[in-house]
């Protein structure tokens, strides 16, 4: 491969999949007009969704899910040592996201709750980055096809990755969405990281924070004005924990 | 300029025939807020019936029209060791409908930067000379301050303006594309009743803000007060959201990006409208950032619309329309903030206190 006089080597990739739906892995083969060209950049090493070959030559690790089994742990460690990256790919790699409401019950109530009486290995969820290092994230429930293969592209030709460092809002107003804040509805989208092109709220959809905090977020200013708005507090707490992305902010407010 | 006048009926006649054959935008109820109060934008109409005429405000500005919030500037294609750029200025023959006069005036002053400034961008060439702007009076809304930016009024920057005068418009004509348009619909010359009814037409529109914003002096005001600790009162409300910034109608700042295609046989160049609010904004290659404060970042944006372009242009850029202070859910909008400066400014006159520390 050619880019600008330099001859590029094939990205030798691997992508694994922890506790998730695997429905990140899936936008990996999605967006069939740049598809080809975009398998082109890479060398798949280990793919169970799109390629039944197994090897564990890969310089680039793609995580997707939670923590949340004894047995994980090792495989997850395994891949670490095998991979020269690891990315944290999709919003529970990154987060714990949607699979983390578990923890805010007794884990013996959760599995009597969806298993009954059936013994069931499963422990707390844990981020990715809580069980071994992450060198870059890529979030999203699902992450971002356009993303995605915007930073393999920059990965490809040697150059900068990086994501939005703004809000949701910038895109949300460039689509000329109503604010859901003027239909009274709560929106995490002032604190959220831009890149999703705001699907949801252009779907009238309040923004649950799927992506994290976006970089140097003011969440004392959000929560006042949740306040000033005269918006349910417990409709606020509920769309934090979603995807249990604001953690940090959370447990600061006290 | 040359003046007419045309009755309602017969004006949506002639709307009607222009947006069937154009691709126009106009204003339209898009929802109806948590107070039951109408929520407007400017959207595709296709007859004259999407038009809300009686329209209050638009929650965007029509900046995007001329000015896309996202655009491809040009793309390379590699070849053999080379490479070569492609840039195109298509533009397509756009109606702007039943802009008000402080949105015309910030489209006048985008013309000064973009076109009459010193690099002046043919891909805003392209698209402000295929526009075509119908401009209409009406009764300010409570929060607007277009008065005090003293853009209530418009003399240029439109093809056509109409001033309601009860059951006619008194139209402004300023080009010869709107005049032959008109020459197919019943029009008549403005009778002295007609000049009488533009006259108190005109005294109720400025007799009607309810908002002013003291300017005068705001320059000097916006340099002196360069460490006041209102931009650190504003600045901890502030999200950084960049909310302000899209949707004024003149915000102009920009990023840049070159984006390689897929196959890397080539690149894209975009640019993507910015705000001086993001966190990033002044952050340099190398990774410093020379405003991270929020406070900072604020300033800036208020010294960009109203010191700055004061000082090298003679006008300020804020046109008064409170877009920015009406989407603003921190609450941050231009009269509280100004005024804010002005009673710090006389309350340091009275008690002669030093200002604070730089930071």
């Amino acid at each position: 491969m050619q880019h600008l006089g330099f001859s590029h080597k094939k990205i030798k990739i691997g992508s694994f999949d922890f506790t998730c739906c695997e429905g990140c892995q899936l936008q990996f083969a999605n967006k069939e007009s740049t598809l080809p060209a975009f398998l082109e950049l890479l060398d798949i090493r280990n793919f169970r969704e799109i390629s039944s070959e197994r090897h564990d030559d890969y310089d680039i690790a793609l995580v997707e899910g939670s923590i949340t089994r004894e047995d994980e742990v090792e495989r997850l460690k395994t891949i670490r040592k095998n991979a020269k990256v690891l990315i944290a790919y999709g919003t529970c790699a990154c987060f714990g996201g949607v699979n983390s409401l578990k923890n805010n019950f007794p884990i013996e109530e959760t599995v009597r709750e969806v298993y009954g009486n059936h013994a069931v290995d499963t422990l707390p969820v844990r981020r990715i980055s809580d069980v071994v290092d992450v060198d870059f994230s890529i979030p999203g429930c699902p992450v971002s096809k356009e993303e995605v293969e915007r930073i393999v592209v920059s990965i490809a030709t040697g150059s900068m990755i990086d994501l939005p460092k703004y809000p949701v809002c910038v895109e949300c107003k460039q689509q000329l969405n109503t604010c859901l804040f003027d239909l009274g509805e709560i929106c995490l989208g002032p604190i959220t990281r831009a890149g999703c092109n705001a699907v949801c709220t252009t779907g009238k959809t309040a923004c649950l924070g799927c992506r994290g905090p976006a970089d140097d977020i003011n969440f004392e200013s959000f929560m006042q004005l949740v306040a000033d708005h005269k918006l349910s507090s417990e409709d606020l707490d509920e769309k934090l924990g979603f995807y249990n992305c604001f953690e940090e902010f959370r447990h600061d407010k006290s | 300029m040359i003046y007419k006048v045309i009755a309602k009926r017969e004006f949506e006649k002639f709307i009607d025939a222009l947006v069937r054959e154009n691709l126009s935008y106009g204003p339209k109820q898009v929802d109806t807020d948590k107070n039951g109060e109408p929520i407007y934008q400017f959207v595709e109409v296709t007859a004259v019936s999407d038009i809300a005429f009686d329209y209050t405000v638009t929650y965007s500005s029509a900046k995007h029209f001329l000015l896309p919030f996202r655009e491809n500037l040009s793309h390379f294609t590699y070849t053999d060791g080379d490479w070569e750029q492609e840039i195109t200025y298509d533009s397509k023959p756009v109606v702007l409908i039943g802009l008000r006069p402080c949105d015309i005036g910030a489209i006048n002053i985008l013309d000064s930067v973009l076109l009459n400034g010193h690099f002046p961008s043919p891909h805003y060439l392209a698209r402000r000379k295929n526009t075509f702007i119908i401009g209409m009076d009406h009764l300010p809304p409570p929060d607007c301050f277009c008065k005090s930016m003293n853009r209530h009024t418009v003399t240029s920057g439109f093809n056509l303006f109409c001033s309601d005068i009860g059951d006619s418009y008194y139209l402004s004509i300023n080009s010869s594309k709107a005049y032959n348009y008109l020459k197919e619909f019943e029009v008549t010359d403005p009778t002295d009743e007609d000049d009488c009814r533009l006259i108190e037409r005109r005294k109720l529109i400025k007799q009607s803000f309810k908002t002013d914003v003291e300017v005068t002096g705001l320059p000097s005001f916006l340099d002196i007060e360069f460490d006041s600790p209102i931009w650190t009162k504003w600045g901890d409300k502030c999200l950084n959201c960049g909310t302000c910034a899209m949707v004024c109608p003149t915000c102009y700042c920009y990023n840049m990006e070159d984006r390689p295609d897929t196959d890397l046989q080539g690149s894209s160049r975009q640019k993507q409208l910015y705000s001086c609010n993001l966190v990033d904004f002044a952050e340099v290659a190398g990774g410093h950032n020379f405003r991270p404060k929020n406070g900072d970042r604020l300033k800036y944006r208020y010294y960009h619309h109203y010191l700055g372009f004061a000082e090298n242009a003679n006008q300020q850029i804020c046109v008064g329309c409170n877009r920015c202070g009406r989407a603003c859910l921190a609450g941050i909008n231009p009269k509280d903030v100004i005024n804010d400066l002005r009673m710090e400014k006389e309350s340091c006159m009275i008690c002669v206190s030093q200002s604070p520390p730089k930071t």
